[in-house]
């Protein structure tokens, strides 16, 4: 048991927790912070598969941006009210919980049962394929017009929720 | 890199799992918001370890643009929760059935 295993070992069972505790926790802002402990498993996971520049966007874009927007709505919408957010066990959840046993179970079978064709093949140690550098060269050389496009599908985020999340008069 | 892709890909596919738990079971619009950034985050591992394991830095681009993406739908999808709550007083997806027939 080397130590790249116990790390990826470690991080992965945070990794599972943490998802669990969001899904299972009721009140909404504990499952928010729970989420974001679940992010930096993730950045941790990349880090060590040598994606650097994803590795701090994982945290500076999912946890500084999207998940303060979150938590500040479920502090702006006020829902203290407990019973408004009392769930109930019902056929539903059970069906639920069936079909997504059996979506992993088909997935696990898939991976494990044949033989990966990339096994060991992989990038060397010191890479520069996670750094910002190798990044930003096939960002702005080969990805330039969507990464462009991608600018634009933001000025819409903005312009929605302006228009959504106003007042009407 | 000791770990096999395989390890990756299950840890992915277990963590995409929860999410669509997540999705299938709770009731509040916002949880089940983050339980799709789970599985957005699920299938963006797979891709960064797709990435790393190829030398390929073309599934790590794919992930930026899954997160603008992903910055985009929380601004949209929380201004329609808010709008939600404003008309309806609640979140519980339950109760907004307006457009079930």
């Amino acid at each position: 048991m080397n130590l790249e295993l116990i790390l990826f070992f470690g991080t992965a069972g945070a990794a599972v927790a943490t998802a669990l505790l969001t899904v299972l926790l009721r009140n909404p802002v504990m499952s928010a912070i729970s989420l974001i402990a679940n992010f930096f498993c993730l950045a941790l996971l990349y880090l060590s598969l040598q994606a650097q520049l994803l590795a701090v966007l994982q945290i500076v874009v999912y946890t500084g941006a999207i998940m303060v927007l979150v938590i500040f709505v479920i502090m702006l919408l006020n829902l203290q009210r407990e019973e408004r957010l009392t769930e109930r066990y019902d056929l539903k959840k059970i069906a639920g919980a069936v079909l997504a046993a059996g979506l992993v179970l088909e997935m696990l079978y898939v991976f494990f049962s044949e033989e990966m064709p990339l096994g060991m093949p992989e990038t060397p140690a010191g890479s520069s394929i996670g750094s910002v550098e190798g990044i930003g060269a096939a960002l702005f050389g080969t990805f330039l017009l969507p990464f462009e496009v991608t600018s634009l599908l933001l000025l819409a985020g903005i312009i929605g929720a302006v228009v959504l999340a106003r007042r009407r008069s | 890199m000791a770990v096999p892709l395989s390890f990756y890909l299950a840890l992915s596919a277990i963590l995409f799992t929860i999410g669509v738990v997540g999705v299938l079971t709770r009731r509040n619009a916002i949880v089940v918001f983050m339980c799709v950034e789970l599985m957005l985050n699920s299938v963006n591992l797979t891709l960064v370890a797709f990435s790393s394991f190829l030398g390929n830095v073309t599934g790590q681009v794919l992930v930026l643009f899954v997160m603008a993406v992903a910055a985009a739908e929380a601004a949209i999808g929380l201004a329609i929760v808010i709008a939600l709550f404003r008309n309806k007083q609640t979140v519980n997806i339950d109760e907004i059935n307006i457009l079930k027939w």
